[in-house]
């Protein structure tokens, strides 16, 4: 009996939060649309959360292009095919790893802040005082932050993707000894603007908008203590990764046939 | 200047406001008193339309106020200043760009005025020295008097307090107090104050409204007030530990409890 209760309740906590999320961003895409004059705002949010995440983004790309070009070459050099490196290593980045690792990494560094902060705002009464003096939080504070988030992921996402690329080739050519016009010209014949690279920014916007306002969402609705803000930061980070794999796989689908 | 009328809230199912009626005069320093959790904090956010009242209206200047956002609302809050416990100082910005804030989002004045009004109303509570620190190196007191800088610094024409003296060690809290009261006076505000410290309150009140029960328990000058034979009155004012107000949380009977039997 008692399970049933807590199934019921479970769910009714989980529609009632799915909805105010949803009047949340509403409201969230009114304040953005309406910050948008003052530009300056979103160049400070901008710095905080794109610019401050560059470091991690392109360490990991590095690293990334180089194990797809270790890997890369391992499997293709049973085929003699290590001339397809460079198409195997950048359609790997540009479709798949860029959009979703950068998106993940986003979440863990840039999201995570995001929440900390509008809870820590929210909890030391700050997001108050800016309604007592007439000032719109949903303009001032959410919607920069909004914006730079959307403007922010898909340019991190690719400078994954090309920064992958050159660790493709060091390991490519330095390790391997693949020649290196062979390594790009596979790459120029092979990756299609619109099928690839198109779609791997579209994918990078989705998550980008996924990953802010899952961030902004729980900061904005954390429980005003220290313990609240730590639960909504854990939040953040485990829902808008789970989005964002999940809807990795939908986006795959529909965008490259399968469904 | 604020008129409240059979004002009724509740939130999760316990009722805070039952049928409360207050009436705050304009020019003076209106105290409202009352023991920890009867919703005095509460009551400032119905002020600032923070808060829908379930039934009964909060009315500002005349005008009922709306409750949520809306250019009205927002243009009543431009004439309110409120100072809150935690001084809600935006932390990213020092303390000149704190009490700048509601300038250069309000109005499109030039740099070197909003330099002169920063200046000035800084100097009033005596920290234009101290307007390149971040709040985070400030102390509690000087934090809330930049932030009550920051509530004057467009000129309203009323001014709350939310439990002004907690946490603030004798000398700062003199300072306040004396803040309070002066620039009621100087600039012709409207104060209100929530405090459930007595002493502090009655020294600089008008005017005093007991809150209890979800209604005004009593209401009269700090002198009617510490001499009001009421006994609820009595026992808050004297900061008697039982009296209407048990001392013990309501329980089952102590000897049957002790005995296993509650």
């Amino acid at each position: 009996m008692q399970w049933i209760q807590s199934l019921g309740r479970t769910a009714i906590d989980f529609t009632s939060r799915l909805g105010h999320s949803l009047l949340f961003l509403v409201q969230a895409l009114s304040g953005a649309v309406r910050c948008l004059p003052r530009f300056g705002l979103v160049v400070q949010q901008l710095y905080a959360i794109g610019v401050l995440t560059m470091l991690i983004i392109l360490v990991s790309g590095l690293f990334v292009g180089m194990v797809l070009g270790l890997q890369g070459y391992y499997q293709l050099v049973n085929f003699s095919a290590e001339s397809s490196l460079g198409l195997v290593v950048a359609l790997f980045l540009v479709r798949e790893l860029g959009p979703v690792l950068s998106a993940l990494l986003f979440a863990g560094r840039a999201g995570s802040a995001l929440t900390a902060e509008i809870g820590l705002m929210k909890a030391t009464e700050q997001l108050s005082a800016m309604e007592m003096m007439a000032v719109d939080p949903m303009q001032r504070v959410i919607g920069p932050r909004f914006v730079a988030g959307l403007i922010a992921l898909p340019l991190l996402a690719a400078m994954m993707s090309a920064i992958g690329v050159i660790g493709g080739y060091l390991i490519g050519h330095g390790q391997f000894g693949v020649d290196p016009g062979v390594y790009w010209s596979s790459m120029k014949e092979g990756v299609d603007l619109v099928d690839d690279v198109l779609n791997g920014v579209i994918k990078s916007v989705v998550f980008g908008f996924i990953v802010t306002w899952v961030a902004l969402f729980e900061g904005y609705d954390a429980v005003p203590t220290s313990e609240g803000v730590s639960r909504a930061t854990t939040r953040t980070v485990v829902t808008s990764s789970l989005a964002v794999l999940g809807g990795d796989f939908i986006l795959t689908a529909l965008m490259f046939g399968g469904l | 200047m604020v008129k409240v009328s059979d004002l009724q809230f509740g939130y999760n199912g316990r009722l805070i406001f039952d049928g409360l009626d207050m009436q705050i005069p304009r020019g003076k320093v209106t105290v409202i008193m009352g023991p920890s959790g009867c919703g005095k904090s509460t009551l400032l956010s119905f002020f600032g339309g923070r808060l829908k009242p379930s039934r009964g209206e909060v009315r500002f200047d005349g005008e009922v106020v709306p409750f949520g956002a809306g250019e009205r609302l927002y243009a009543m809050r431009r004439n309110m200043g409120m100072l809150f416990q935690s001084s809600a100082l935006l932390t990213d910005l020092s303390v000149f760009e704190n009490v700048a804030f509601p300038l250069r989002e309000q109005t499109d004045l030039p740099e070197p005025l909003i330099r002169i009004l920063v200046l000035m109303k800084l100097q009033l509570v005596g920290l234009r020295g101290a307007r390149d620190l971040m709040p985070s190196s400030l102390s509690g007191g000087m934090s809330r008097r930049v932030a009550l800088a920051r509530a004057i610094v467009l000129d309203p024409a009323m001014i709350m307090y939310d439990e002004p003296f907690v946490g603030l060690d004798p000398i700062s809290m003199g300072v306040i107090v004396s803040l309070i009261r002066e620039l009621n006076d100087a600039m012709g505000l409207t104060s209100v104050v929530v405090t459930h410290d007595v002493h502090e309150g009655c020294s600089i009140a008008d005017y005093v409204y007991l809150l209890g029960n979800g209604k005004v328990m009593s209401h009269g000058t700090p002198e009617e007030m510490q001499n009001s034979e009421q006994p609820e009155t009595r026992q808050f004012m004297r900061g008697l530990p039982d009296g209407p107000v048990g001392y013990h949380y309501p329980a089952t009977d102590y000897g049957e409890d002790l005995r296993g039997n509650g």
